[in-house]
Order: structure tokens, then sequence, then C-alpha cells
């Protein structure tokens, strides 16, 4: 059940098949000048996460003075960030307008994408098109009147300002309406033959098969969530409501020469994110890279 | 792929029993009881945003005394009066320049690379991948330490280089230079999306049929023939969805230039959104961010209908033959 109606041509399916497919085989000297290669790239790659983790681990004075040895490996960077650093909070404040977004949109997308796909009703084409309308306008257009709304309504930073303006997405609606499109009509006939209503079909036939692409979605707008700058920048100011990217940017702003807490202070954001990749990396190339669209 | 033609012919076998274009009275409450969450969010988030933009780029507005309707006023300034509007134009269209392509050429040279049959593919895609969940902050802290004229490893490279070759080369104080703070944006923006368009590439190439490369080679196609010639036309659909996607990305960079360089030194990555970000919530200005903002709609806008128009004599869809 990997079916995507979006049009073949103009979109790449992101199926990615198992790594090392041959195409043409290679001689054992290329092989190896491959490898160096990618190597050498994947060092580069590597090199800022392998920095940052060591500054964090070394005392203040080593980066002036370069002596570098393994002995002064401690965690003590660790323990003043904490002090000076609600990060606890920043995780907290993170985790859960990334969770409550996610879960509205997914929500919100699949109802709105269900009557969209399998009811009939007046004036669906037409909203339909008015809602891939607006797919080509930038979010910083509509940044400006939804600040200016949020303060209307006193919501200036709350959680409500964080997570209700990016909770309704048309991206997520447009691709789960093409995914059950692509779900035969047979199967909600023979439910509602057996007397089901909508709501049931939606709930019991519909999103069960939609497993993957909500997978997808979910993880792609839990992650767009998490990283998310511009508007958690722009609607909070107390150090209560930070997200942690925008935390740590502050952070960045106080501290920016005290180079052993911002590395830690960096690791400290990066480390849930990483691991939660490491582990479930192959949902998480596949979500970013089909839904990378229409997140910026 | 295949499951295409199984689920079109299943729905095409379904509308000719039954319409399912055709409205339903029955239907019709129902259906707006499950669009209405959605319905909402969209008009108070999405649609009316769009008007009340639209409007407020004519006005003039600091969010503390009434707006002013000011008609083209703010456009008028911004195309005829306002240097800094340009200079941010002139570095969007840098930034567009230096990254697009370079992220284009990177990224498909690793797919092609991790697309050979080579022993631990895998571990390399999560590698190349990582910068791309990773939060961009982190990363610009991170490459501010290392291009740092007086302890970063780049800049110890650049002095190395130098001592090893005899030639005066010195590393330049990237950060604070105002014709070395765009390439430092440019590294970071490569180091962190370049893995996206490897994956991307990386599912392009795996989708070219192996019978194209046996039939070249059994023409006699050199490697870099049956490159060139079979593996660059079949994936140039892919590389005309990334170019779109890049353009756009480019023209919306903002996090990167504000977290590494807040925009300095002497506004040399200042960009179009960072110029709306700064009018609006730094100047008080809605009235012209908001025309900025409609400006950065209108650059994407035409940019993307030329591209899409361009296409016809690059892009080849297999579809059409």
């Amino acid at each position: 059940m990997t079916t995507t109606t979006i049009e073949p041509s103009t979109k790449p399916s992101v199926e990615l098949g198992t790594p090392g497919q041959a195409r043409g085989q290679l001689t054992p000297l290329a092989r190896i000048a491959v490898h160096i290669l990618l190597i050498i790239g994947s060092f580069l790659v590597l090199l800022p996460f392998l920095v940052m983790l060591l500054v964090s681990l070394m005392p203040k004075e080593v980066i002036l003075t370069r002596e570098f040895d393994w002995q002064l490996i401690s965690l003590r960077n660790y323990f003043e960030i904490f002090e000076v650093v609600p990060f606890g909070r920043f995780y907290w404040n993170s985790l859960f307008v990334a969770i409550s977004t996610t879960l509205i949109q997914i929500i919100t997308a699949s109802l709105a994408a269900f009557a969209f796909a399998r009811l009939r009703f007046r004036g669906r084409d037409a909203l339909f098109l008015v809602y891939l309308a607006t797919l080509m306008i930038p979010f910083q257009v509509t940044m400006i009147p939804n600040f200016i709304l949020i303060r209307y309504l006193s919501w200036y930073d709350t959680y409500q300002a964080l997570i209700l303006p990016s909770a309704f997405s048309v991206f997520s609606t447009f691709l789960m309406r093409q995914y059950f499109m692509g779900v035969p009509l047979d199967l909600d006939e023979a439910a509602r033959m057996d007397g089901a209503g909508s709501l049931r079909i939606w709930a019991q036939v519909i999103m069960p098969l939609a497993g993957p692409v909500l997978a997808t979605l979910a993880i792609f707008n839990f992650q767009a969530s998490w990283n998310d700058f511009l508007w958690p920048l722009v609607i909070t100011n107390s150090q209560n409501m930070r997200t942690i990217p925008v935390g740590l940017s502050s952070f960045q702003g106080e501290f920016n020469t005290e180079w052993h807490l911002l590395m830690t202070g960096s690791v400290i954001a990066l480390l849930p994110i990483l691991i939660v990749y490491i582990i479930g990396q192959n949902w998480f190339v596949r979500g970013i890279a089909f839904s990378g669209m229409g997140g910026r | 792929m295949t499951s295409h033609v199984q689920t079109s012919s299943a729905r095409s076998s379904a509308s000719t029993r039954r319409n399912p274009w055709r409205w339903r009275p029955d239907q019709q409450w129902e259906a707006y009881l499950f669009l209405l969450p959605s319905l909402l969010g969209f008009v108070v988030f999405v649609a009316l945003p769009v008007v009340i933009s639209l409007l407020l780029s004519f006005a003039d507005w600091n969010l503390l005394t009434s707006p002013e309707w000011v008609g083209w006023a703010n456009y008028r300034q911004l195309l005829m009066r306002d240097p800094v509007f340009w200079r941010v134009v002139r570095n969007t269209a840098y930034f567009m320049v230096a990254i697009v392509p370079l992220q284009l050429l990177l990224g498909l040279m690793l797919a092609t690379a991790l697309n050979q049959a080579i022993r631990g593919a895998l571990i390399y895609r999560v590698i190349y991948f990582m910068p791309v969940v990773t939060t961009i902050v982190a990363g610009a802290i991170v490459f501010g330490f290392l291009l740092n004229r007086d302890f970063g490893i780049i800049s110890q490279w650049i002095w190395w280089l130098g001592r090893a070759t005899g030639l005066p080369i010195a590393p330049p104080d990237f950060l604070n230079s105002t014709t070395w703070s765009k390439p430092a944006v440019v590294l970071l923006t490569l180091w962190k999306n370049t893995g996206f368009t490897m994956v991307i590439y990386l599912a392009a190439l795996q989708g070219v049929p192996q019978e194209l490369y046996d039939a070249a080679e059994v023409d006699g196609a050199s490697y870099w023939q049956r490159f060139l010639r079979v593996t660059v036309p079949l994936i140039s659909p892919t590389t005309f969805f990334l170019l779109i996607i890049q353009m756009i990305g480019a023209f919306q960079l903002f996090t990167e230039a504000y977290t590494m360089t807040r925009g300095g030194p002497a506004q040399s990555t200042l960009t179009v959104v960072y110029y709306i970000y700064q009018n609006a919530f730094e100047f008080g200005r809605m009235g012209k961010a908001s025309a900025v903002a409609w400006f950065l709609f209108i650059f994407i806008f035409l940019f993307t209908l030329l591209q899409t128009q361009m296409q016809r004599r690059w892009v080849y869809y297999e579809t059409e033959s």
C-alpha cells in the first residue's frame, strides 16, 4: 500500500530500495577511491558534531591554551550550564509544542482530506482549489497578520500562540487527500453496506490504511516543529516559553564568547533529536524527503 | 509505482457505477462537519492573514497608533528610495547563485557514490543526512567556532595550507568580514541541506532501469557517457524539482543568517526575509514589512513560473515518449 497519486512525473517517489544496488560493476581500485572520498566527506560532515562534543567535555581554558589532554575530560560544563539556562524547560516546551502541533495537524488534516476525497458536497472543488492556491504563498506573508492576531487575542508568549498557527496545514491536507483518493472506493461502499457512517469509515477503514502516509507526515511535522525558528522567535519573549532552537539562540547572544558553554548547550539541544533520528533513521529519511517540499 | 495502475483502474470501475464528483444532499452537512476544524484554522490562520497582509502592505502601521492608508507608497519607496532593500535582494541572489548549484552538484555526487554496490552505504547515508535533522542554531554556533580566526580548525587548515605551499594565504576573519561572511553562511547551509538533496537524488537514481545501462554498455558507452547520456536525462525531473525547492529555500533564507552573523557585518548577510523580520519586529513597520513579504511572493512566483517554462528545454519525462 504505497500508493500516492501525486503526479509521478514531477514529484520523485521516495521509495529507497536497498542501498548498494549495482549500477555497473566497479573495479576494486575505483571502489577504494569511492570509499576514500565518502570517508573524507563523512569526516567533514561529522566534524562539527565531534568538535561540539569535544569542546563541551573540556574545561574552559583548554580552548585558549590548546593544551589538549584526554584526562581533562569531564561533565563539569553540563552541570554548570543547567544552572545558567533552563534547558529542561526548553525541552519540555519543544516537546509539548511539537507533539500538540503534530497531533492537531494530523487529525484536522485527515478529517478534511476525507471530506475532500470521499464525500460529495456542493463547492468541494472550489474550496479545494482555494486550499491549493495558498500553498504557493510563503509563510512570511501570513506571519505578520498572525502576529497581530495573536497579540489581539492576548496570546502573545503562550503555548496557543506557538501551536495553533502552525497546526492547520494545507500541505498535509493535500497530501492525505491524494493518498485517500488512491484507496479503492469499494472499501467505503462495503462498509456503508454494513451500516457504517462516515465517521466510522474515516476511523476504521481509511485511517488504518493510511498508516505509511500518517507516519511520514507525523515525523516530518514533528521534526519541522521541533526545529522551527522564526515563528517561536517572533511570538515568545520570556525564557519560560522558549523552545530549544530559540532558547539556544538567545543563550548564544548572551554568552557569545563562552565557547565551552555554547558547545555544551548545542550538544544538549541536539542530543534528543539525534538519538531519535539514529534509532528510526529510515523513517526519518523517508518522512523528510517525502514531505520536504511543503515544509518550508 | 506499479500500484498507480491498479488503484486508478479500481477507481475508474467504481466511478462508472456512481460519479464520485456529484454532490449528494445527505452528505452536505456531514462534509462540512468533517471540514470544520480544518476550515476554521485555515480561515483564521491562512486565508484571512493573506488578505490582511495584502491590505497592510498598502498601509502604514506601527501597532501603537491607528493604521493609515498610504496606497502604493510602501512599494514605491522600496523600489525607488530604499538602498537597503536592493542590498538584501542582491544578498539573497548571491546566496541563491552560490548555494543552489553547489548543493545540486554535491548531492548528485554523493548519491551517485552511494548508489554503487559498496559496503556501508547505509552508514554513509545516516551520516550525510544527520545535519538535516539538526537544529540550525547549533550548527551556526559550531561553525562560528570552526571559522574563528584565532582557534578555529578551518582557519588552522588555511594557515597550514599557506605554510605548506609557501603562498601568502591567511585565513580571513570570516564572520567579521563583509566579503567572507556570505561564504560562511553558504558553508553552513551546504552542510545543513546537502543530505536532503542526496537522499532525493538517491531515490531517483534507483529508479533508473538497469536495462538502459546494459544497453548503453553493449553499445560501447564508457562510464562517463552512460552517466551523461543515460543518468542525467533520466533524473532531470528530479533535478527540476530540487531546483525549484532549493530556489524557494534560498529566497527564504533567514535562520542561517540570523544565528550566524545577525545579518552583519554591515548588512552583508541581510536577506529578504531578514528584512521582513527587521521591519516588522525591530522597527515596528508592519506595512513596509508586508510589502517586502509580497515582493518575496512575487519573486518566488516569477522564478517558479520561469523555471516551469524553461523546463521543456531540458527536463526529460519518460511518459511523453
